[in-house]
């Protein structure tokens, strides 16, 4: 929070705003001005250079070709890349995840380099993983475990330079029982739902790393009612 | 076929289920060849797109049948299944007027050889069933340079559409307007910037609005030859309007005249109980389908502004399981209204509310939650098998 205001950038939306991930960077926004700060959600598209002055950078899922436009634009602009490096805040979900990583394989066999903002590569699994993902959350306080909706073909290694970000209890994530990274404040996650409406308290991380300190509570009983019923293993539903 | 048409009617009449789709899926097993034998014996007309598939079939059902009899899934039982059973049910019908589910529509059409192919909007729509709508574009688009002999009757102010109908030899291009362009910011063939200016659009790689025959403009369509057809349809809104202009053109290259296929559109007050209102002893309840974002758009453009609106949310696998899309419907809109928010999955949209500032209060049971409204009109919109439980619900009360 260089000034007064938090920019909150949402990253090739055209690209990567396909499984409603920009509702991460409305979540952010609201959770902060609820409390009294000044914030804005700063849409940077295809059409220009990216800037390395926002405060937080989010990117959203999108299909397998769009993911590889996106990761050239983002590595030809190196906006992100400085804004990382000085400590600002990236979140990156499913596709974002992939992309902030060193290398991707494309569905056409073809790696692709990523950012290398996270020390994790990528390349698809047998089958899509398609389901409600459930994972432990040792960075969160109170180890509130984390919630969400996956839908991904690519598997994930983490490599040295990054830290998973929890331990799946229900669903595939990263697929070898992981899911997501953590580099300094660089976050993956296969989480979409979206990620920061489901978790309240890893939208808070994320916020008190960007303030310097933690934000005070913001009790929102519909986000309660929600992570409650989301987290109850799954009912038999009636078949349609 | 009688084995298939009898499961139907024991399945109809035992209250276990729509009669369309058990009775296709019986013909099915009993005859893998039954779809081509029965549809390469009459001119087929398929309608698909993300929405719109069964309200613009029922439109081009009631202009045709000013020519002969028609068979239809007019249920909206759009899988193979369904859509054999429609035409096992009328083997005599010159006519088949077929709602297909996008995904399928590569292996119906090369079933059928449909006469005419009506392709009326591709957005994002349950994304953990039907997966990424640009990879459903390119397979109609492959699907469609397969079919020589087909005409295909597209709406060129859809990115996605124009794209995958660019395939076929002599399209018949419709203007119809669009509202959601959250798909088709970037372009379906290099995924370059796609701009828009005038309501034309193009990419520099050569992907560029085509030129329509049909215009809608305001409630009038105009035609090729410059005629000018009111449309006056009992149904409301501009998705409707647009449903109608498509239909008009695909009925027109079937010899049909537009202005009795007009006529004809106006006798449609309902679609499968959409749009109808329904009076309670304390409400009169409008019932609407809204299942994905581009579908919202118009849904909200709809919307009565004083009367209070309940949203029932379902996330079977009918309706996709995945509720995240409620994040792209800018229910913002919904403020100041009186809100209430029902169905198995009304906790995820009460949360959506909740970021986008809209007071609401929740009510588990959709039935409940009308009644607990004061005496009036009551806008109810549900998703797919939430909609489908409340008109049983309310049908039978």
């Amino acid at each position: 929070m260089r000034d007064s205001v938090v920019h909150i950038g949402l990253l090739l939306p055209e690209l990567l705003g396909t499984y409603g991930d920009t509702g991460n960077a409305q979540v952010l926004c609201k959770r902060l001005r609820w409390r009294g700060f000044d914030a804005e959600v700063v849409p940077v598209g295809l059409g220009g250079p990216v800037p390395s002055s926002l405060d937080i950078y989010l990117l959203g899922g999108g299909e397998d070709r769009a993911q590889v436009l996106a990761a050239a634009h983002l590595r030809k602009y190196p906006g992100l890349r400085r804004a990382a490096a000085c400590g600002a805040v990236v979140f990156g979900v499913c596709a974002g995840l992939q992309l902030l990583g060193t290398r991707f394989r494309g569905l056409d066999g073809v790696d692709h380099d990523g950012l290398g903002l996270l020390d994790v590569t990528t390349e698809p699994g047998a089958r899509r993983s398609v389901a409600e993902l459930v994972a432990t959350s040792p960075g969160l306080p109170a180890e509130e475990p984390l919630t969400g909706f996956e839908n991904h073909l690519g598997l994930s290694k983490l490599g040295a330079g990054s830290e998973p970000l929890g331990q799946v209890v229900r669903g595939t994530g990263n697929g070898d029982g992981t899911e997501g990274a953590v580099t300094d404040r660089v976050v993956g996650t296969y989480l979409h739902g979206p990620a920061l409406a489901r978790n309240p308290a890893l939208a808070d991380l994320l916020l008190a790393w960007t303030a310097g300190h933690p934000l005070g509570p913001l009790s929102l009983p519909e986000v309660d009612r929600l992570r409650q019923e989301r987290l109850v293993a799954p009912r038999r539903r009636r078949t349609s | 076929m009688a084995a298939g048409r009898l499961t139907a009617w024991l399945s109809r009449s035992s209250g276990l289920g729509r009669g369309g789709m058990i009775g296709g899926r019986v013909t099915l097993a009993l005859d893998p060849l039954a779809l081509r034998r029965l549809g390469r014996e009459r001119t087929v007309v398929l309608v698909t797109g993300t929405n719109g598939k069964t309200t613009t079939s029922l439109m081009l059902t009631r202009a045709l049948e000013a020519l002969a009899e028609v068979a239809a899934n007019s249920d909206g039982s759009n899988m193979p299944d369904g859509v054999l059973a429609a035409l096992t049910a009328r083997p005599d019908a010159p006519y088949a007027v077929l709602e297909v589910d996008e995904t399928y529509v590569p292996w119906v059409a090369e079933q059928v050889q449909p006469a005419v192919l009506v392709l009326l909007n591709l957005s994002r729509d349950q994304l953990d069933r039907v997966g990424e709508v640009r990879a459903t574009e390119r397979e109609l688009r492959a699907a469609i340079a397969a079919l020589p002999g087909t005409v295909v009757v597209a709406n060129c102010d859809d990115v996605l559409v124009a794209s995958a109908a660019s395939a076929a030899a002599k399209p018949v291009w419709v203007s119809t307007g669009r509202r959601w362009t959250g798909d088709s910011t970037a372009c379906p063939r290099c995924e370059g910037r796609v701009e828009t200016r005038d309501g034309h659009w193009g990419c520099a790689c050569g992907l560029v609005r085509p030129e329509p025959g049909w215009t809608l403009e305001g409630d009038l369509v105009r035609t090729p030859g410059g005629r000018q057809v009111d449309l006056d349809l009992r149904l409301p809104g501009d998705a409707n309007r647009a449903n109608a202009a498509v239909a008009l053109a695909a009925a027109h290259r079937l010899g049909v005249p537009p202005h009795t296929a007009a006529a004809r559109l106006r006798t449609i007050s309902d679609i499968g109980g959409r749009y109808r209102t329904i009076r309670r002893s304390r409400h009169s309840v409008r019932l609407m389908l809204a299942k994905n974002p581009a579908g919202w758009v118009e849904t909200l453009r709809v919307l009565d502004e004083d009367t209070p609106v309940v949203v029932a949310v379902n996330a079977n696998e009918a309706d996709g399981r995945d509720l995240s899309w409620l994040w792209d419907v800018h229910f913002e809109r919904l403020r100041g209204r009186q809100v209430v928010v029902t169905g198995e999955r009304g906790a995820d949209l009460a949360v959506r509310l909740c970021y986008a500032e809209v007071a609401h209060w929740t009510e588990p049971d959709p039935v409940a939650a009308i009644d607990a409204l004061p005496p009036g009109g009551v806008e109810l919109v549900a998703n797919y098998t939430a909609f489908r439980e409340l008109t049983g619900r309310l049908s039978g009360a």
